[in-house]
């Protein structure tokens, strides 16, 4: 039988490649982007030509080497206490990435649960969730993360914290109102017409149509709490100041801003970079990861 | 009898560069003055295609390959673009398909007839409102003064698409591009907005080209009718003459397979898949011919 | 022959009026009131109504999507009206539903394979992976599509094979009962016919009892039996097809009829009769 259109077997390329040619570039260059950090941060021990907090006050604040007055042995010169740039920012995109990855993480978990539960049972469950999800976003963000801070105490698992405090309402936001557009969809109806239960329907039919989006937001989140990450330290409040994170950098960068620039530069330009990365990945998987080509 | 509208092996193709499908292959078509002529097709023949081609408001990847489109005389595709856009809504105007999008919701009823009057016919704001008030009594709108006040989303729909029907023949255009107007209507409703569209026509003395998938619809407006099937035309001539003995195969075929009020079950003949495949593979073959031919 | 298999008596449904009164009771608007059916075993019934006629809410009503207000449904002498969700599962395998819009009744990320034995997996009647991809082939040979289909998306078929797929889903139960809703209205004329020709071969082969809705009545004189005809959530008309067509009773029935535009050429049908009826305004004033 043939209805119109589509006759004889359509070729079909392996799922992955025609994924990637939805992408497009942007999904090139996140991935691009991405990748270089997390490989830099992977093998910062051994790419690294120095050891971050090993200080070496006769060559404090060198420029970079191919500015009059740099040093080969540092690239990308030293800070205020003669600290290798370039190892720092190695170490710090560890740190960077392991935060990143960790908040976006339990972030999501916290969020997707509420937003899931929300969306499938609504009425009272939903006005509860909702509310909650209001009342949170009213507060300013960063003033919670740093009263977060300042009630746990500085370090990285504070960091953690506040980013996942503030931000799994993001997830729960989204997938709250995805599972409800997803809901009203027939193929809901008819997965309830089959005799499937709420969790069936859920996990079996709901939960791949959220995928995309999960992923999507999980990409975006990384880069906003490397944001985060920064803001924090640059408030005072991240982790201590032997280790590496290029929001610590930025604020010890700050101060000598007018006799060493590329102290403050070179951290910037790492979180810009990266977050530039997250978001164009972000973007990209989206397209991606839709079998639905819509138009 | 001279042709208002006169379409002469009309060629378009869409979608990216190297990748474009042809959707309308050589067709040709002509409307003569104060005529209503169906366009009848399934859905991929090419008819809102052509419809829009008219019109100039082809899809932005769409090309017109070769072909020429005249209007009373003169050669649409190559004049300038803003004596093309004069045209429109003046000499050539639209009844739409989906009344409840082509309404802008957030304006009143009556500020969108006033300001196409002003903009076409130069009228003052208190002419333009006497003018927008008779045209609504003109289609069968009681308290014309009240409609005028009311946002589109506060009338019903066989009204709004009432409200498109005055717009189009405001102007007294000679053609009139109707695009499926009925095809969202209950049947109640349809044959009233048919009677004004018929109405309509007689009065302001317009030739209306009529797109339909509804046999039925072509058989109770239409005075000639073109037949298209792939971008092709098929059959073209009186209506009276290709309802009653078509003398294309696919032609008699649809009429065979349009279920009837007025007959039993049993007369119901499904278009056989074997010859919607040979006029496809037929296209194809001309596709690949033009491809191969001139170059 | 003469079995009821499903019946409804007084079946009315409501819902709250929105933001009708800010306190006390919101006003109830009544979309389906007080219908009658009773549908024989092995027959087919056309619904047919027009856009607010509460033709859609009532097929749900009957396949429990949605809770009756009041009145009662009995399916093979059981009260379904008002069973919960828990007591409901085990009757759902034998009420099934096709949905209109066959874009939205199909899962987008799931394979054909996958969404037509959902129901058979549900109620644990698969036995592995081969029987899966099996019982997916038969259930699409059933409707007349290629084996091969198992593993398509849904967005790579045309409108016609879409609403085949959702055919073959309702009918992976080998269900009694299903409600079919406008599920050719959205096709063209060639793929139309087929879809009606594949229901009215799978009714005689498989003794469904169907509910088929439709606005179009010239599509229901292909494949029903009786015809309901539903204005504004009432019944207006019930009977026998061939009554129904040919000797129509209610005003309401005469003139949906007289509104088909037949293709053939009748010049008069643009003047005639009903003049145009200046139409009443809606919602507006509220």
């Amino acid at each position: 039988m043939v209805d119109l259109a589509v006759s004889g077997p359509i070729a079909r390329p392996s799922q992955w490649r025609a994924g990637f040619a939805r992408g497009g570039p942007r999904l090139w260059i996140g991935v691009g982007l991405v990748g270089f950090f997390v490989l830099i941060a992977l093998l910062a021990p051994l790419l690294a030509p120095h050891d971050p907090i090993e200080q070496d006050l006769l060559s404090a604040q060198l420029p970079p080497a191919w500015m009059q007055g740099g040093e080969v042995t540092f690239p990308l010169g030293t800070d205020s206490l003669g600290r290798c740039v370039l190892s720092r920012l190695m170490y710090a995109a560890r740190t960077a990435i392991a935060v990143a990855l960790i908040a976006a993480s339990l972030a999501a978990i916290i969020g997707i649960a509420f937003g899931l539960i929300a969306g499938m049972f609504g009425g009272w469950i939903d006005q509860v969730v909702s509310r909650l999800i209001d009342v949170w976003m009213a507060f300013p963000p960063v003033l919670l993360s740093i009263v977060l801070a300042a009630v746990i105490g500085a370090g990285l698992t504070s960091v953690i914290a506040a980013i996942v405090v503030v931000d799994w309402t993001r997830f729960a936001r989204v997938v709250r109102a995805e599972t409800m557009v997803q809901l009203q969809r027939d193929y809901a109806s008819a997965a309830r017409a089959l005799g499937l239960s709420r969790g069936q329907i859920l996990r079996l039919e709901i939960l791949p149509n959220l995928v995309p989006l999960i992923v999507t937001l999980f990409a975006v989140e990384m880069g906003i709490a490397i944001l985060v990450e920064v803001i924090l330290s640059f408030v005072g409040i991240s982790v201590a100041g032997d280790v590496a994170t290029w929001g610590g950098m930025i604020v010890e960068g700050r101060q000598v801003i007018y006799q060493a620039p590329w102290i403050m530069a070179f951290p910037i330009g790492c979180v810009i970079l990266s977050v530039i990365g997250f978001n164009l990945l972000g973007d990209g998987l989206r397209a991606a990861l839709d079998p639905v080509q819509r138009r | 009898m001279t042709a208002v509208l006169a379409v002469q092996d009309l060629h378009v193709a869409i979608g990216p560069r190297g990748k474009a499908a042809n959707v309308l292959r050589g067709a040709s078509l002509e409307v003569q003055a104060g005529e209503v002529r169906g366009l009848v097709g399934e859905s991929g023949a090419g008819k809102s295609m052509l419809g829009r081609a008219v019109l100039g408001l082809l899809p932005a990847n769409a090309v017109v390959q070769s072909g020429t489109i005249q209007f009373e005389g003169r050669d649409l595709l190559a004049m300038p673009e803003p004596e093309r856009r004069s045209l429109l809504g003046r000499r050539i105007a639209l009844i739409p398909q989906d009344p409840m999008t082509s309404l802008n919701p957030v304006k009143r009823v009556g500020a969108q007839i006033s300001i196409m009057l002003r903009h076409h016919l130069a009228l003052s704001k208190r002419e333009a409102l006497e003018r927008a008030t008779e045209l609504l009594t003109e289609v069968a709108i009681r308290e014309p003064r009240r409609v005028l006040d009311l946002y589109p989303h506060e009338i019903s729909g066989g009204m709004r698409q009432r409200v498109l029907i005055a717009m189009a023949f405001a102007c007294d255009p000679s053609l009139v591009i109707a695009d499926e107007p009925t095809t969202a209507l209950d049947v109640t409703v349809q044959r009233q907005v048919l009677q004004l569209v018929e109405r309509l026509r007689q009065r302001h003395g317009a030739a209306i080209l009529f797109v339909t998938h509804d046999l039925g619809v072509v058989a109770k407006i239409c005075r000639t009718m073109t037949v298209l099937h792939a971008g092709r035309v098929l059959e073209d001539g009186e209506t009276a003459d290709v309802l009653v003995k078509p003398r294309h195969p696919y032609t008699r075929a649809l009429l065979a397979a349009t279920p009837r009020a007025d007959r039993p079950a049993e007369a119901l003949r499904p278009v056989p898949p074997a010859l919607i495949e040979s006029l496809w593979s037929e296209a194809h073959r001309l596709d690949r011919l033009a491809v191969a031919g001139p170059a | 022959m003469s079995e009821i298999l499903l019946r409804t008596g007084q079946l009315t449904f409501a819902y709250p009026e929105r933001a009708s009164s800010l306190f006390g009771r919101p006003a109830m608007r009544e979309v389906v009131k007080r219908v009658d059916l009773a549908i024989p075993r092995g027959s087919v019934l056309g619904l047919v109504g027009e856009s607010g006629s509460g033709k859609t809410t009532l097929g749900r009503l009957l396949v429990r999507l949605l809770q009756p207000t009041s009145g009662g449904i009995q399916f093979d002498g059981i009260e379904i009206g008002n069973l919960s969700e828990e007591k409901l599962r085990p009757l759902r395998a034998r009420i099934q539903m096709i949905f209109q819009d066959p874009q939205s009744s199909l899962n987008p990320r799931l394979r054909l394979g996958v969404t037509l034995t959902r129901p058979l997996q549900v109620y644990g009647r698969l036995k592995g992976r081969q029987d899966r991809r099996d019982r997916a082939a038969a259930l699409l040979d059933l409707v007349g599509l290629p084996k091969g289909f198992v593993d398509r998306y849904p967005h790579e078929l045309s409108g016609g094979q879409r609403q085949r797929a959702g055919i073959a889903r309702a009918l992976a139960l080998e269900p009694d009962f299903i409600v079919a809703d406008e599920i050719v209205s959205g096709l063209d004329v060639s793929t139309q016919a087929h879809i009606l020709l594949l229901l009215r071969e799978l009714r005689a082969r498989l003794g469904l009892t169907m509910v088929f809705i439709s606005h179009d009545l010239s599509v229901v004189r292909v494949l029903c039996d009786d015809v309901a005809i539903l204005q504004h959530g009432e019944l207006v008309e019930y009977g026998p097809v061939a009554r129904i067509f040919n000797s129509p009773q209610h005003p309401y029935t005469r003139q949906l009829l007289s509104a088909i535009p037949l293709p053939d050429v009748e010049p008069g049908w643009l003047d005639d009769a009903s003049p145009i009826v200046p139409s009443h305004q809606q919602g507006s004033a509220a």
